[in-house]
């Protein structure tokens, strides 16, 4: 990174750049639901998709099971990102586990952002078993999203830099445009 | 039920400043009802509390626990040996919970994490309304078994005031949300009951020596005592 003299001759624009993270290969952790998302990353398998090899899949038998310490411990223990997918709304296997997941990754979100925690670094995605081409889209987005964030800043690594440390020291100008990849998900909690 | 709400997180992370070691102590009685102060909130707090310590480099060991119940000797107990391994207790327990813990385990240090506010009851899953003030002089039977103490905004024993409109307090909650006038609730009550001609009885000034205004309040049952 550019040290303080240099910093003050970046345009806008270098500071984008140096805020990239290009590189950077982050830990993704995504809780998967059994009856769908799981099965939808088998048919993405199956079809021979290619999606990155950052993400780390927990089963769930649902995305209702998912609690809100599970998603802090995640963060807690240096996870880069972490995502639930879930059911199509309407359409879960226990009719309302994943809008239960929704509500509560809204809530880590505001804890995140107590936390001075980009909340983007947790989403809820939904899909149907069918959906493996979006399955490995979603991962490649997020994990897109996750890159340009950097580091989680509870476990900095040499060279880059987390987003949250970056909007510290130069303020939101500087920084890339974080619109999540998916701009069709509506994130949680919103 | 007690009900309480978590402080702010920077307020409780501030309280850590200067240590290295801070156990988050929930309840699991009332404030675990309320979904405040449980086991399940005392390891979320922890949680966050390590995250932030960790994003600024710090060395703080955060673990949790919880008391089935704080305000009583016997379930401090249970948590003794955890409590006396940290010299900073984060209480995430009523009001009541707190000086029960600070007093067993003192001189220890023991800061609140909730903000204790109301003796309330679940009206659905998630919303708590507030229902009695713990006043000692309790006046529902003649009021139709609604409080005026606590659900009118001025604590009126004769009332309605002019505020009352349409069925609705003129004061509104912190929020802008509507309060429902007590007294117009109890007119109705009465009347179904038959029992109207109580609304116009006069109620003389309430007694608030009963109160917390009389002091720190005891109670003792000579007859329950251990002999």
């Amino acid at each position: 990174m550019a040290d303080d003299a240099e910093q003050a001759t970046m345009t806008v624009d270098d500071r984008a750049a140096d805020a990239l993270n290009e590189g950077f290969e982050p830990k993704i952790i995504v809780f998967a639901c059994h009856y769908c998302a799981y099965a939808a990353a088998d048919l993405a398998g199956s079809m021979r998709l290619q999606y990155p090899t950052n993400i780390r899949m927990i089963k769930l038998p649902c995305t209702g099971k998912l609690e809100v310490i599970h998603l802090l411990k995640a963060f807690e223990a240096g996870a880069d990102g972490v995502y639930a997918a879930g059911c199509l709304e309407g359409e879960c296997h226990y009719l309302e586990g994943n809008l239960w997941a929704r509500k509560r990754i809204g809530h880590v979100k505001t804890l995140l952002e107590e936390l001075g925690m980009d909340p983007q670094r947790v989403e809820m995605f939904n899909m149907s078993s069918a959906m493996g081409p979006r399955f490995a889209q979603t991962a490649r987005e997020f994990t897109e999203r996750i890159r340009r964030l950097g580091p989680n800043p509870v476990r900095p690594r040499d060279g880059f830099e987390p987003v949250e440390v970056v909007r510290a020291r130069m303020g939101d100008a500087a920084l890339p445009d974080g619109a999540p990849a998916g701009a069709d998900d509506t994130p949680a909690g919103s | 039920m007690i009900t309480a709400e978590r402080k702010p997180f920077d307020q409780i992370y501030a309280m850590t400043e200067g240590h290295d070691k801070v156990l988050v102590a929930g309840c699991d009685t009332c404030v675990a009802i309320c979904l405040t102060g449980g086991e399940k909130e005392a390891e979320i707090l922890a949680s966050e509390i390590s995250i932030k310590a960790k994003e600024e480099g710090r060395e703080l060991a955060v673990e949790h626990t919880a008391a089935i119940r704080q305000c009583e000797w016997e379930y401090l107990d249970m948590i003794a040996d955890k409590v006396g391994e940290f010299p900073l207790v984060l209480s995430m327990a009523c009001g009541i919970g707190i000086q029960s813990l600070a007093e067993k385990f003192a001189p220890k240090l023991v800061m609140p994490a909730v903000n204790t506010n109301m003796l309330g009851m679940p009206q659905e899953h998630a919303v708590w309304l507030e229902r009695c003030a713990a006043c000692g002089d309790c006046v529902i039977g003649l009021t139709a078994g609604i409080c005026p103490v606590v659900r009118c905004s001025k604590s009126l024993m004769n009332g309605p005031c002019g505020g009352s409109h349409a069925g609705l307090c003129e004061v509104v909650g912190p929020n802008g949300e509507e309060i429902e006038c007590a007294w117009a609730l109890i007119w109705e009550r009465l009347k179904a009951q038959g029992r109207e001609e109580l609304m116009f009885q006069y109620r003389p000034p309430k007694d608030w020596s009963k109160s917390s205004s009389g002091g720190p309040r005891k109670m003792v049952r000579e007859e329950a005592k251990p002999v």
